[in-house]
């Protein structure tokens, strides 16, 4: 029983992970109808940025911040360059240049950083807590992890929910050409969708990172698991990214801790085929029906 | 103040490889309600389309006050007043009938105005005051219709552009919308560009209307004028 | 079947026989001619000229992208690693099982993959292509797979008959190469007849095709399952050449890259899949040459083909925002005869005004595109 909780603990942590990926992956998809492919890359390169802070001997909340900024400004060039151009074109088309994008990025952070991964610290101590003489696999930076996601949720749910920047970015992303109509600069709204999106994405590079370290390729399984868990929540939903996140973070502890931790890629490849035969929309998205 | 509010003047629209309109002469007086008639594709979304920035036109120009529309981006053309009621209203289902409303009058800037304005849009159309805080997915077709008028005038537009705000509603509702149009312009000074299908209806609150065929203007008459001329009636507005 | 046509596949068999001997005798003589060296960078550009076939074939004529390639690859190395270690089968036999499993492979991903489309395709082949290879360090399956380290196979022995001195670079280019021949040889066929027809039609319009009568998904299938095989046969080839089936070998980066030498090479064509093939060997190797002469650092040397993949795949795609599908074999073309590419009407970038113009203009093949903004307006 301690196991389980302590999976399910564990589950909890990386799920709040997941769901900041997913999430970035969601506020991207319903506002320009993309899968950033890229998502995994860009995490990565402000995660390298943000270990260059700490490796010139800069605080870890000093790193933090420049690891959103650097993310903020990442996502805005990233939409307003890259990814204009193929807006309201064939999915393959943005398929592609994601994933150009995705193996740019790749490469040049092999070029300025190596190919070595190298160590991240945590903000706070990695060692469990101790409950009536139980340990928990719930440490202090855990808990860090769960309360800045949740912090960047509740802050993005009031933005969009309570200002009026978020009731123009949420209709630019529902109906483009109407919002044009009340004259919301949608161009602006696409290219702050994306910065805030990448913002997400990058305080989940940050977390992750002294679990998987900071390389190249180390958060390339981020991204599946990210767009795992936005599939589950319907890929439409910022909460069902939530969900799905939370959802699949649980699952993929099980698996890890009853079966094998090699397996925890398959067991999202499982899950996501799953979710994609019994809905292929997503369990939560509105039922929409395939394009015909 | 003799000229008219909006002159357009030779205007060409292609929708892709089509011509959708060719040499199009509009003008719309201050304060009045002009109608634009025709059957269906003569080209009357497309002219609304044009002139609010969603459609580039090929050759022509469209002026506004003396200023020049004719390649200016949407966003600029909201900031001069001209609002658009896109067909079957284009309400965004997904937010409430109070966001609805507050995204029309945004690019103001002004949020006691904007919050002064919302009230006299209940005041007006109080079915919307009623479901203010529900998404507009639930508001029925003329609800739905309302929603987008009273979105448009948060932003005191000086022109105000309505497509087809007949499409599929019931007679008596209509009449009601109709009626407020006129409103509009006999109370508050506002002027109309009514685009409709449903000649009868337009020509009852117009002053002016003009009638498209296959995207070429084939009359632009007093409202009366067009009325009372059987040969048009029976040609082009089927009554 | 009239007549005509049965003379005309007559006439299509005989020139495909006829290219393929003519490459055989081309390779023959360049094998010959060329370095151990030399010959261990055709025998690699003939396994992935097989891949790279394989998924054009998927996403030029099928128009479903996979991203999970690399994984095929890697159940074709593995398989014909487990065989020539435990079993010590002939290479033809090792070959066409590693064909064989992973074309049944391609089924199974097939089944699924046929009843998703765009974006959510590419997510759960790019899912697959991560997890795959994490089963090899998977407890149970480490003294069967070798974990990290993979296997290490034995190097193909070269007949008797050809003499004792014959360099091993050479035998394995030699059956890398006939690998890819064959390859081509039966795509050619395959695409030319109606399969590749009815392939097309399905990519080209689903609804229209299915109305027709042809079973689209059942075609998607069938597309996966070929293309996967092709993919195997690639990875057993990988195994005879690198003498390894190890996950290393078997990154996303190699999915990646088989996308790049799709879309360079000019998707759906078979010819450009030999010139994607070219590229993705020729190119790090002169990239470390240049680094080697001009001093650049190991870390840019051989990180710079893969940013050169990158930055074609997004130059590209912005080059051609029609559409990849026929832009694209426009480009590969050009890129082939080395001439500058056909004027096509491009968008300015940051032209969001235009595109709702941009739409009703849009052709018939830009399907992909009806599901994105403009469709949610017009509701």
């Amino acid at each position: 029983m301690v196991r389980f909780i302590n999976l399910t603990l564990a589950g909890i942590t990386s799920g709040a992970v997941f769901a900041a990926v997913a999430l970035a992956l969601v506020l991207i998809w319903r506002a320009t109808r993309v899968v950033n492919f890229a998502q995994g890359a860009m995490l990565m390169i402000t995660t390298f940025i943000a270990w260059s802070v700490i490796d010139a001997g800069g605080s870890y909340w000093l790193a933090l911040g420049a690891a959103l900024a650097s993310g903020l400004v990442l996502g805005a060039v990233v939409e307003r360059v890259v990814v204009r151009p193929v807006e309201n074109k064939p999915h393959l088309n943005a398929v592609i240049v994601t994933l150009g994008l995705f193996v740019v990025l790749q490469a040049a952070a092999g070029m300025i950083w190596g190919d070595t991964p190298h160590s991240y610290p945590p903000a706070f101590t990695i060692r469990g807590l101790s409950v009536a003489g139980t340990w928990l696999l719930l440490s202090p930076f855990d808990l860090f992890v769960i309360g800045a996601v949740a912090a960047v949720m509740v802050a993005l749910t009031l933005l969009f929910v309570r200002t009026d920047l978020g009731l123009k970015l949420r209709a630019a992303a529902f109906a483009p050409e109407i919002a044009r109509l009340q004259g919301v600069r949608v161009g602006r709204m696409l290219t702050l969708g994306w910065a805030l999106a990448a913002l997400v994405g990058s305080l989940a590079g940050v977390l992750v990172a002294p679990s998987v370290f900071v390389g190249p390729t180390q958060f390339d399984a981020m991204l599946v698991f990210g767009f795992t868990a936005a599939v589950i929540g319907g890929l439409d939903s910022p909460a069902g990214a939530v969900v799905g996140g939370l959802l699949l973070g649980c699952a993929l502890s099980y698996v890890s801790g009853y079966v094998s931790s090699d397996l925890v890629t398959m067991g999202a490849l499982a899950a996501l085929i799953t979710v994609l035969m019994v809905r292929p929309n997503g369990l939560f998205a509105a039922s929409g029906g395939r394009r015909v | 103040m003799t000229k008219a509010l909006l002159e357009v003047r030779g205007l060409d629209v292609d929708y892709g490889a089509v011509r959708a309109l060719r040499g199009v002469d509009l003008s719309v007086e201050r304060g009045s309600v002009t109608a634009v008639l025709g059957a269906n594709g003569a080209g009357k979304t497309t002219l609304l389309r044009a002139l609010s920035g969603l459609l580039r036109p090929a050759s022509g120009t469209i002026e506004l006050d003396g200023r020049d529309l004719t390649r200016a981006a949407v966003e600029r053309i909201v900031r001069l007043g001209v609002a658009h009621v896109p067909q079957s209203g284009g309400v965004i289902t997904e937010l409430t009938v109070a966001e609805n409303l507050r995204l029309g009058g945004l690019w103001r800037g002004d949020r006691a105005a904007l919050a002064r304005r919302i009230d006299e849009m209940y005041a007006l159309f109080p079915p919307l005051a009623e479901r203010r805080s529900l998404p507009a997915a639930t508001l029925s077709g003329g609800e739905r219709q309302m929603l987008a008028l009273a979105r448009a005038l948060t932003g005191s537009p000086r022109l105000l552009l309505v497509d087809e705000p007949s499409l599929g509603l019931a007679p008596r509702v209509v009449a009601r919308l109709m009626a407020v149009l006129r409103r509009l312009c006999d109370e508050d000074g506002r002027t109309v560009l009514l685009v409709e299908q449903n000649a009868r209806s337009a020509l009852s609150i117009a002053d002016r209307a003009i009638v498209l065929d296959l995207g070429a203007v084939v009359a632009a008459e007093p409202a009366a004028t067009i009325a009372a001329d059987d040969r048009l009636r029976h040609a082009y507005l089927g009554f | 079947m009239s007549i005509d046509s049965r003379a005309l596949f007559r006439l299509t068999l005989v020139r495909h026989t006829c290219g393929a001997v003519a490459a055989i005798a081309v390779l023959y003589v360049l094998t010959t001619t060329a370095g151990p060296y030399r010959d261990l960078q055709i025998a690699q550009a003939a396994y992935l000229t097989c891949a790279v076939a394989g998924l054009t074939v998927l996403t030029g004529l099928g128009g479903q992208i996979s991203l999970g390639h690399g994984a095929f690859m890697a159940v074709g190395a593995y398989t014909a690693a487990l065989l020539i270690i435990h079993q010590g089968w002939p290479l033809a036999a090792v070959l066409a099982a590693a064909t064989g499993a992973t074309a049944l492979t391609g089924a199974v991903v097939g089944a699924v993959a046929a009843r998703l489309e765009g974006p959510y395709l590419a997510g759960a082949t790019l899912a697959f292509a991560i997890g795959l290879p994490g089963l090899a360090n998977y407890e149970p399956l480490i003294d069967l797979l070798g974990g990290q380290n993979g296997l290490a196979v034995p190097p193909p022995v070269p007949p008797a008959g050809l003499g004792a001195a014959f360099p091993l670079e050479r035998w394995q280019a030699w059956i890398a190469c006939l690998g890819a021949v064959l390859t081509l040889f039966l795509l050619a066929n395959l695409t030319r007849g109606r399969f590749g027809r009815t392939l097309r039609a399905g990519r080209d319009d689903e609804i229209a095709a299915a109305l027709a009568g042809l079973r689209v998904a059942r075609l998607r299938i069938v597309a996966t399952v070929v293309s996967a095989a092709c993919a195997g046969l690639a990875g057993g080839l990988l195994a005879l050449v690198a003498t390894l089936a190890a996950p290393g070998a078997f990154p996303l980066a190699l999915s990646l890259q088989l996308i790049a030498a799709i879309i360079i090479g000019g998707l759906g064509s078979l010819a450009g899949a030999v010139w994607g093939a070219l590229i993705l060997v020729f190119v790090p190797t002169w990239a470390s040459d240049a680094a080697s002469t001009s001093g650049l650092s190991h870390n840019i040397a051989s990180n710079l083909p893969l940013a050169i993949y990158g930055l074609v795949l997004i130059a590209v795609t912005l080059a051609f925002p029609r559409g990849l599908q026929g832009g694209l074999r426009d480009l590969g073309g050009a890129l082939r005869r080395r001439l500058p590419p056909p004027r096509l009407p491009t968008n300015p970038p940051g032209g969001a005004d235009e595109a709702t113009t941009d739409d009703a203009g849009a052709r018939p093949d830009d399907r992909g595109g009806a599901g994105g903004r403009g469709e949610r307006v017009r509701r």
